[in-house]
Parts: C-alpha cells; structure tokens; sequence
C-alpha cells in the first residue's frame, strides 16, 4: 500500500541503482558542461582584462570533448548485455546505448563548432566568453533530452537548449539579420514549446504518467479510456518535436533562421540541435509510444514525404549559399524521418546513423561558408564560391566532397546514411517513400552541383576575377574542416564501427514502477 | 607476380584459383591500382604536369598489362567466375568486397585496361593536366569495379561513383556547352540509378525474409530466386531503368549528345567506349541473371526499343552537322543492336551483344580519337567546313576509313562479326524485329559513307589544304585499335569460345527459371566443349545462310 503509493509520487521503491554515486556518474557529461560553462562564467567575471580568443577555444574544446569521453566511457557497461542500460535520479533518466551515443555526438558538435567559431569570433570581433558560455549550456540541454526518460526533463532540456540559442541566434547584434533570426526563432520557438507542453499534460492525462517508461507499460498493459486525449497529446507532441527539427509544414523558420545566425552558430543548429530534436523525437514517439505506431506512422510518413518534396525544390532556387544548405538540411531532416517512420530498430539505427553522418557534413559545410564570407558574415552569395579552386584549391575540393556526401555520392558517408535510412523504410515495406526520397534527392543533388559548377567549372574570366582577396584559413577552423572530413570520408568507406554502435543504440524502455 | 607488397597484403582470404599459384589478388589490383595512381598523381608537385602525365601512364599501363595476364591464365572452358576474391567488408549487411571475372566481363575488363592507357598517351588535355589524370584514373577504377564486382553493394557503389569523374572531366576540359552538358549528364545518370537502389534493398530484405539470411552476394541471390514473379517484375524494372539510362536506350538517350559532344576527346573515348557498356554489361549481368524471368517477360518491350534506337539513331545520325554529333549518334544505334542481341536469348545473340560491346568500344573509340585529332588541327567539328581532307591528310583518312569501315559493320572487320551474329540469333527467337534491324546496317553505311564523303572527298581549301596528316605519336596510339579492327574481324575464334561458356550458363539460368525456351534451331545444337571447337564459320554456315 505505502510501496504502492511511493509509486505513484514516482518514487523507486525497488530500483538498487538510485544510490548516490550511480547518479552521479550517470550525469557525469551533463555536469562537466554545465560545471564547464559556469566556471567559464565565473572566471570571466573575475578576470579584470578581457582574456584571449583562444583561452575561450581551447576551454571549450576540452570540456566538450571532456563529456563526450566521459559519454563513451560508460558505453561497454550499457551495451554490456549482463548489466544493460538503467535509470538514474528516480528513474528520470535513463543511461543506454542511445543516450550514450547522442551525448557523445552532441559533446563532439560542440567540439567543431567551438574550433569553427574561434576565427569566426576573431574577425567578427564579438565576446567570445558569451559564446563559449551559451554553446557549452546549450548543448547540456541537448544532453538532458538525450538522457530524458520523463517528458518533464526531456522539456526542461528543451528549454535549455532553445534559450541559448535565442540569444546565439542573435549573437551579431549590429547586424539586422541576426536580429531578425534571434526573434523569429523565439517567436516559433516558444510557440513549439508550447505546444509540447500541452502534448505533455494530455498524455499525461491519458496516460497518467509523464515518465517514458511508465507511459510504455501503461499502453501495453492497458488500452486508455480517453484515446481521443492521447491521440491529442501524441499530435501536439509531433507538432512540437516537428518545429525544433523544421519538417514541413514546420519549417517555415528554418531558411530565415539558418541565413541570419552567425554561420558557426548555424553550423550548431543544423548538426547538434538536429541531433538533439530527433533524439527525442525517437526517444517519445518511436520508442516509449511504440504501442501506437499505427496512429504516428500515417503521420510520419506524410511529414517525411512533404519534407522530401519541398526542401529539395526550395533549394534549388536559392542563389545565397547558406540558405541554399538550410534549405538542404530541411531535406535531410526528411530523410532522416524516413528512418523514424519505419518505426523498427533498424530505423531508429538508421535515422541515428544519418544524424551522425549528416552532423559532420553540415558542420562542415557551414564551416566553409562561414570561411568563405566577407567580413560581416555576408557575402555567401554562389558568385561569392566562383572560382574558389583556383584560389584556394584545398578548401574547395573539402567543400566537394561535404557537397556531395550530402547529395549521396558513395564512398562518402551521406550515401551509407541514405542507404542506411532507405533500407529501413524498404523492411518496413514503405516503398513509395523510398522511391521518392531517392527522386528528390536527384533535385537536390542539382543545388549542390551549382555550388561545384561555380567553384570548378567556371570560365577562366569569371575565375580571375572573384581572386584580389584570398580567403583565409585558421589553423583551428582547419582542423575543425579536416576532422569533419575524416569523419565524412571514414563513414563512407568503412561504416562498420558507426553502423554497429547506431544498431546497438536502440533506445530501452526502462519504467521505475517494475 | 608481387611486384606490389601493399597489395598483396589484401591477398589474405583469396580464394578461387589466384593466378600462378601466388595468390596475389589480380581483380582487386585491377580497382586498387587506378585508385593509387589517382592519389600519387594527387599529392605530385603542382606544375609538374608531365609527372603527373607519366604516373598515370604507368599505372593504365600496368591495369592493362594485369587484364591480358588475365586473358593468358583464364579457363576458357569454365563457365562460373575466376580469379574470385572476397572479404568482409560491411559485416551486419552482409555486404563483402566480392570480385570475380567470367567470360561476360572478361574482354570489357581487357578493352578497359587497353582504352585508357591509349587515351592517356593519345590526348593531351589543354590545361591543368594533374587533376585531369588523377580523375581519368578514378575512372578507370570505378568501371573496373562495375565489371568485376559480384556484390550488388558493391556494384551500385562503383556504378555511382564513376559519376563523379566524369562529370568533372567533362565540366573541367570539355567545349563550349560543356557545363550543362555535365550538369545533364550527371542528374540523367543519378535519376536512373535513384530507383535501381530501392531495387536492391528490397531485393535484399525479400531475400532475408524468404531465407533468413542478410546479403548482397549477386551469386545467392540469383541462384535462389526467391523473389515473387510480380515482384521480380517491378525490381526488374527499377534495374531495367537505370541501365537503359547508361546505356542509352531510346528514349532515354537525350544527355548522350550532349555529353559527348562536349566532353574533351579522352572522356569521350571512354564515355563511348567503356561507360556505355557499364549499362549493357549491367542488363546482362545483373537484368538477366537476378531476374530471368521478369527479363524475358520484358524482352518483346526492350527488343523494340532497342530496335527503334538503331533506326532513330542511324537516321539522326545521318542529318548531324557537328561530326562528333554524329558519331554520338551512331552510338545510340549500336546499343541497340547490343540490347537486341541481348534480349533475343540465343547463344549467338547474346554472343554478338558482347562482341559488339567491345567492337563498340574499339570503333567508336577510335571515330571520337579522329574526329578529335581533327579538331585539334581545324578547331571545326562542322562538317560543312571539313573538305578534301583526303589530299591532306591521306594516313589520316586510311585510317578513318578502315575504323569507318568497323563501324559500318564490313565483313572481315570487328563490327560484322558482331552484328551479323546478333541479327541471326534475334533472327531465331524475334524474326521481324531482326529484319528492321537489319535496315540499321544500311543505314549506317549510308551515314557514315555521306560524312567520309563530305569531309574527305574532293579539292581541299584553304586551312583544309595545309591540315598536317598524322604524328608518330598518333599513329602509335591508333595502331592497337586497328590491329584490334582487323585481328578480331578475321580471327574471332578465340574470343568467342571463352564468352560462350558463360553465355550458355545464362541462358540455361533464363530457360530453368521462365518459360522461355530456346528456339529448336538452338537446342537441338551440340553443347558443351564441342561448341567451342566449331569455328565461326561453320556456325554461320549451320544457321545463317
């Protein structure tokens, strides 16, 4: 009776893995970034002089690439099948492969952007302190969906997440764009938020829970008198997911967002965010709400479908590049909800596989373009890459091949991630979606061949005359390029490791009451 | 044969019969080779442009070298894949790097090892000659790999990725229009490849679902077939359209004017005479052999268009004004004779078809180096302008004849052997469809004929006058291919009785999984290692005449 009422308070009655150190070991990447983005704060605070760029850069490299360490240190005891995943904090997050793996990836994003933004910051000259502050706590709010296994935690994450990000988004205060974005994407922003929170309360109502494993069990065990409500709930809660990982109908802030926030800034929003959205997305809809496929599915696969078409035919007509490759991430999403639709395993691997490609090519691809602008961060019109072989033939031929990995040239890590995705679409018998996601990826490939024309093929005129000023390189966006690169390549020609460590990371269903 | 110790290391898990006993994987040497070559030329000091030049070289030279090795060492009396390799590559898909050569693939491997090399010798590219070769070799790997690979995943990955340079190659060094000529080329090809790809998973995942077992080996799951006939219909299709985009069937071939008439003369030698055949191989190799049933099905609707494609393409050929334009266009109507010889299921049929592919490939290869030393001495394509060039130029024009004479299809030359062995064996199975073809022959004397007459014949003037004739350098490059005119025009025993092993093997595989039966004519016909003892006499004697 008191076992049973502790129960319902959610409160683990039996659960031997609430004792403190488990707990804290569980939330080991959370605490470094948010320790880390404090004690950045703090130091900046109490350092009279304004400290170098790089003291930011090299801070914030170490303490992202800290978490993720930290992240993949406890991937053996995870995936170990003797002890598997568990829950920590009363069973409001859980540590499993999926978890562990996009913490890891999150903490790696953060790592390239900060490596990215340290020119970046430089010749804009803005605060970089701010910066590295805003990126590391934005992405614990990432991890915190990652690890959520309560729709309560999973939308304080998504606060955390999003609140830095308005300011990010409107990091370059002199400059109207930016403004613009930071706004519109708040604006859209908290309307999202709000209707994931209405998601939350309805199927809470329906479910009496608002823990992902007790909602699961609920609906296995028993069918909830009140369907209307939870398919409510389900509708809001894909509405909401579908605004912070932009699928059509939801898309329509993603262009002007993606264009006005400074380009690194954009690079986080099109890999790490991504990652984060889709992680719960997987984690509520696929995984804890499974019972109900037969009600998403229809829906997914109406999004996926209306994503695939429109993002492609927008991104063709783009003439600015960055818009071009926001457009072109808003594709991507399409495709990587090909995975979430199959709603099986192999789906959820190949959507997870996808994000991990795709996250490398668009930080990438926003790492050239943010290279490539003038000061100011604009000038990324396609005239702006004419000739860029000539000038500066190693960037070029690095932008190539981001560019066509993301068209789903093979050998490069966007052909397995379309592989991977259409596979579980073609298992899961949704051939006509399969069909048309390779269809208009052909049209999208035409957007990424007019960045190549422009950079390789021009005539020799045009060439010459794009080349008084030379685009400069940093040594730290360079690395950050080249680690982009590696990934990008190594995925393409041996995929194993990623494909195994995506198919291993299935998220558990782990429920405190049993 | 370790004259590379980098590759033999990959030699670990070869099986099959390595050539010599050494165990040293020829085929994967064959796709690893170029691939090498391609990053020496990369990382060669910039402004280097003949090291580069000479790197390349070496490398095609040594990728055809392995391809006749492997003529000397392979059996000609067995029917299933030599010199196989196969490792593991994608362990959870099932996926392995499976290569393997049979008397289908064998002499496109040898034309490939003998076409690129020539093509690096024979043509100077205007500028940047670095990345030019480096892309010419990736090339030459990824058709390589489509020739030999015997893993689907395999198999699409190298079908995709010779994409890449090609539309570099012609976008980079290509003529006036060549940037949308690239830009069609590539989206053509990549639409058609779209569905192909969906094709293979499902294949794959119906496979499982049928077996329980997770692969992409092109053996398993041809011989299992266990797919459901409507099914291996629509998967037919999806294979069906990707290859009729590459090969070009009518109406698919609208990107291959342009392409080839834009693209610098190397990538047209090689898009002519090697990617064409990426499509025809793949309609054999994988059309045919998955899905024997759903092709032969299919058969009465390629055989027309393949029809249609040699009479469109002879009569578009013949209104060209842009020489290259009409060589392009003599292109369309010789893959239609390869596709009807294909789909007419006849051992000689399916013979000439893979006969031709590489009489193709000879000839129209050898018109595009031509045409393209022309325009190198006259910078006019245009027919109109070209006059009496036979004056100036007499080697020149001996030598266009002779591969103009291939091409017509004249006895004692490559192309009648070809030709005349598809019109017989579609005779067999599809009489009229054979007749309309055969106006195709023609017609291709009639095009060919009016063009040699146009730009040869006559007084020549002004600049046509002073055209110097041809350089040692390319009669060097030319001599191979004509010696190839003739050598298989007058003698192609040998070649023919290591392709019909194979053929017979896949045409048995159609008969036991459709209802397709061989004409009496066929079968009534003695098989097995008699069959290669006849000559290519006797056996046009026995059925033709």
């Amino acid at each position: 009776m008191i076992a049973g009422m502790f129960a319902q308070l959610g409160v683990p009655t039996d659960a031997p893995f609430a004792v403190p150190e488990v707990a804290w070991s569980a939330l080991t990447p959370l605490l470094i970034l948010i320790v880390g983005a404090l004690a950045l704060l703090v130091v900046t605070a109490l350092v009279p002089r304004t400290l170098p760029v790089g003291f930011f850069t090299v801070t914030t490299v170490a303490v992202a690439a800290g978490a993720a360490v930290a992240s993949l240190g406890s991937w053996d005891r995870v995936t170990d099948p003797d002890r598997g995943p568990y829950m920590a904090v009363a069973g409001a997050i859980t540590l499993d492969g999926f978890s562990v793996l996009v913490t890891a990836l999150l903490a790696i994003t953060v790592v390239l952007v900060a490596l990215l933004a340290d020119g970046y910051l430089r010749r804009e000259g803005l605060g970089a302190a701010e910066f590295s502050v805003l990126v590391l706590l934005s992405a614990s709010g990432g991890v915190m969906m990652a690890l959520a296994n309560d729709l309560i935690v999973m939308f304080l994450g998504l606060e955390v997440l999003s609140i830095a990000l308005y300011v990010l988004a409107g990091f370059q205060g002199d400059r109207r764009e930016s403004q613009e974005s930071a706004m519109k994407y708040f604006l859209l922003g908290a309307f999202a938020s709000a209707f994931l929170l209405y998601g939350i309360a309805l199927v809470y109502g329906a479910t009496g829970s608002t823990n992902l494993g007790e909602i699961a069990g609920f609906l296995a065990r028993d069918v909830p008198s009140e369907q209307g409500l939870l398919l409510g709930g389900m509708a809001m809660l894909i509405v909401g997911f579908g605004f912070k990982i932009g699928v059509v109908p939801f898309q329509s802030w993603v262009p002007d967002v993606y264009q006005g926030a400074p380009t690194p800034v954009t690079a986080f929003m099109a890999s790490g965010v991504k990652v984060a959205g889709f992680a719960a997305l997987l984690r509520v809809i696929v995984s804890a709400l499974s019972v109900q496929a037969q009600d998403w599915r229809p829906v997914m696969w109406v999004l996926a479908m209306l994503t695939l078409v429109v993002g492609p035919a927008m991104a063709i007509v783009q003439t600015d590049v960055k818009r071009m490759l926001a457009y072109s991430s808003i594709s991507h999403a399409g495709f990587i909800l090909i995975g979430v639709q199959a709603a099986s395993d192999r789906g959820t691997a190949g959507a997870l596989f996808y994000l991990f490609a795709y996250s490398f090519m668009a930080l990438g691809a926003f790492g050239v373009v943010s290279l490539v602008a003038r000061q100011g961060d604009v000038g990324v019109d396609l005239d702006r890459f004419r000739g860029l072989s000539k000038r500066r033939p190693g960037l070029a031929l690095v932008f190539a091949v981001f560019l066509l990995g993301q068209t789903g040239v093979p050998l490069t890590s966007g052909f397995m991630a379309k592989f991977s995705v259409i596979g579980a679409a073609v298992a899961s018998e949704s051939y006509a979606l399969a069909m048309v996601a390779m269809l208009t990826s052909v049209v999208g490939a035409f957007a990424y061949l007019r960045v190549i024309v422009a950079m390789y093929l021009g005539d020799d005129e045009e060439m010459a005359e794009e080349g008084t000023r030379r685009v400069q390189i940093p040594a730290a966006a360079g690395l950050a390029l080249g680690l982009a690169l590696a990934v990008t390549v190594t995925l393409g020609v041996l995929p194993s490791t990623v494909l195994d460590a995506a198919r291993d990371a299935v998220p558990a269903r782990l429920s405190p009451s049993r | 044969m370790n004259v590379l110790p980098v590759l033999s290391t990959l030699a670990t898990e070869t099986t099959g019969d390595a050539a010599g006993g050494t165990g040293f994987p020829l085929l994967t040497g064959l796709v690893v080779l170029p691939v090498i070559g391609a990053l020496l030329v990369a990382i060669a000091p910039r402004g280097r442009g003949e090291l580069a030049r000479l790197i390349g070289l070496l490398t095609t030279v040594s990728v055809g070298a392995i391809g006749l090795y492997l003529l000397t060492q392979f059996d000609a009396a067995d029917a299933g894949f030599q010199f196989t390799t196969q490792h593991i590559w994608i362990e959870q898909l099932g996926i392995s790097w499976h290569l393997g050569v049979d008397g289908i693939s064998l002499f496109l491997v040898i034309l490939t090892g003998l076409l690129f090399p020539l093509v690096m010798v024979g043509v100077t590219p205007h500028h940047d000659p670095k990345p030019y070769t480096a892309w010419l070799l990736l090339l030459e790997a990824g058709c390589m790999g489509v020739f030999l690979s015997l893993d689907l995943f395999l198999f699409f990955v190298a079908f995709e990725i010779v994409l890449v340079p090609m539309y570099f190659l012609i976008g980079g060094w290509g003529y006036s229009e060549r940037v949308y000529a690239a830009l069609k080329f590539f989206l053509f090809t990549m639409a058609g490849s779209a569905l192909m790809l969906v094709g293979i998973l499902t294949l794959v995942f119906l496979h499982q679902k049928a077996t329980g077992v997770l692969t992409f080996d092109l053996v398993t799951l041809a011989d299992s077939q266990s797919v459901a006939e409507g099914t291996a219909r629509w998967l037919f299709l999806a294979f069906a359209l990707a290859f009729a985009v590459k090969v070009p069937i009518f109406p698919l071939h609208t990107w291959l004017p342009d392409a080839h008439t834009q693209a610098p003369t190397g990538a047209s030698v090689i898009l002519a005479g090697v990617m064409l055949k990426l499509g025809t191989y793949g309609l054999l190799r994988f059309g045919l052999y998955l899905f024997p049933e759903a092709a032969s099905h299919f058969a009465p609707l390629l055989v027309t268009l393949g029809v249609i494609g040699i009479i469109y393409g002879a009569v578009v050929a013949a209104m060209q004004r842009d020489l290259k334009r009409l060589v392009a266009y003599s292109s369309v109507a010789h893959l239609g004779f390869i596709v009807l010889g294909t789909f007419a299921f006849t051992t000689q049929g399916l013979e000439g078809g893979i006969l031709q592919m590489v009489n193709h490939g000879i000839s129209t290869g050898a018109l595009f180096l031509l045409v393209g030393m022309i325009y190198e001495r006259r910078h006019t394509r245009e027919i109109s302008e070209l006059h009496g060039l036979q004056k100036a130029a007499p080697v020149l024009a001996v030598v266009f004849t002779v591969v103009m004479f291939s091409s017509i299809g004249l006895p004692g030359l490559n192309g009648f052997v070809g030709e005349f062995l598809i019109l017989i064996g579609s005779f067999l199975t599809r009489r009229w469809w054979a007749i309309a073809a055969a106006s195709g022959v023609i017609l291709a004397a009639l095009y060919l004929l009016w063009a040699y007459q146009r730009v040869f014949h006559g007084e020549p003037e002004g600049e046509n006058a002073t055209m110097p004739d041809l350089t040692w350098r390319e009669g060097f490059v030319l001599a191979p291919l004509l010696v190839a005119i003739v050598g298989l025009g007058v003698y192609p025993k040998p070649m023919l009785e290591r392709i019909e092993p194979a053929v017979e093997r896949l045409i048995s595989h159609v008969e036991d999984n459709s209802d397709f039966d061989r004409p009496a004519a066929e079968s009534t016909r003695p098989t097995g290692a008699s069959v290669s003892e006849r000559t290519l006499h006797e056996r046009m004697g026995g059925n033709g005449r």
